[in-house]
């Protein structure tokens, strides 16, 4: 019976995660292509992506190598990119705490921002799952997007470098970047600490080792988390 | 453009990157358990994203290496579309349609 039911949110899971399917696809091929161009094999770009699973840090890093930026830099900054994955565990620990730890080791390899976001929703609106149905329905919204993804990287790494120089290939990473910045500026907060973070990272340019990236990054965390406190009080004293 | 990435750098990247992102994503799930987190963390942590992607982005968008780090207008257009198309709709293919749509129309246009 609980089996039927965890299997059914399986579903529902690899249902949800449908839309996604037009964000991994794309992004999968562009890391694929931009490995190739930047000279990696194709067991070098599979090996990255399947080991580190994370789009964004993974063209950071590619980025950051290409500039010849010093390896301990590469690995600080791409990391940085990928904090908000340690946020994302954070928020899922109330409601996946409690399951076996393999389970939680392979959901920790699988937290990205497509199965969080659909998760945290899922979990917040039907507070009455068990450990084991919400378990299913985590691993129903990476089921179709983890092999697409390892799909897409190998097909854009096979054909990578056949793609000619009119693409405007270069430019495809700040597109795809910009495109997810976006929607996230859903606060004032939000909007503060990107702002700031560009301001910074214009000023702080020339500096040696990308440190700018770095320097920027913490200003605009900051900044973000300072504007949140005072609206929060001016909310409080009204 | 730039130099080959060197095979032992690429590596220890790859090494590195897979042990701490997988680090990061365990260390509350894993470890923390059902612990509670002090509350001026995970406001920080609320910004990284917004915070550290545009300061990635950012120096590509101004200074970019194809045109030898002149600013370019296509790309700049492109740049501020994106963005802006994204913030309006909150839909992110919306938002790479338009940025590479502008893109491409400019870089058609100015030749």
């Amino acid at each position: 019976m609980t089996s039927t039911t965890a299997k059914s949110f399986f579903w529902k899971g690899i249902r949800d995660s449908a839309p996604f399917v037009l964000v991994a696809g794309p992004f999968g091929l562009l890391f694929g292509v931009l490995a190739v161009e930047a000279g990696l094999g194709v067991v070098e770009t599979m090996t990255f992506t399947m080991t580190v699973f994370a789009g964004a840090a993974q063209f950071t890093a590619l980025q950051l190598m290409q500039e010849q930026t010093p390896t301990v830099m590469v690995l600080v900054s791409a990391l940085a990119v990928n904090l908000r994955v340690a946020m994302y565990s954070a928020s899922l620990t109330p409601y996946l705490g409690a399951a076996p730890l393999w389970q939680r080791a392979l959901a920790a390899y699988f937290t990205v921002d497509q199965s969080y976001a659909l998760s945290i929703v899922q979990y917040e609106t039907h507070r009455d799952m068990t450990m084991r149905e919400r378990m299913a329905y985590f691993f129903g919204t990476i089921g179709l997007i983890a092999p697409l993804w390892y799909g897409a990287t190998l097909a854009g790494a096979v054909m990578g470098s056949q793609i000619p120089e009119s693409w405007a290939l270069d430019f495809a990473l700040p597109i795809a970047f910009l495109a997810m910045i976006g929607p996230m500026l859903r606060t004032p907060a939000h909007i503060v600490a990107a702002l700031v973070s560009i301001s910074v990272a214009i000023s702080a340019a020339g500096l040696a080792y990308n440190l700018g990236l770095l320097i920027a990054g913490l200003a605009g965390m900051m900044a973000g988390a300072q504007t949140e406190v005072m609206l929060d009080r001016r909310k409080q004293s009204v | 453009m730039s130099d080959p990435i060197d095979p032992t750098t690429l590596w220890i990247v790859i090494i590195g990157m897979a042990v701490g992102s997988f680090a990061l994503r365990f260390v509350f799930i894993g470890l923390v358990g059902s612990r509670a987190m002090p509350g001026w963390l995970l406001r920080h942590l609320r910004y990284t994203a917004v915070a550290i992607l545009p300061a990635l982005v950012t120096p590509l968008v101004i200074w970019p290496a194809v045109t030898q780090g002149q600013p370019d207008t296509a790309r700049l257009a492109a740049a501020a579309a994106t963005l802006a198309v994204g913030f309006l709709t909150r839909n992110v293919i919306a938002a790479i349609f338009a940025g590479a749509g502008t893109l491409y129309a400019l870089l058609y246009l100015l030749g």
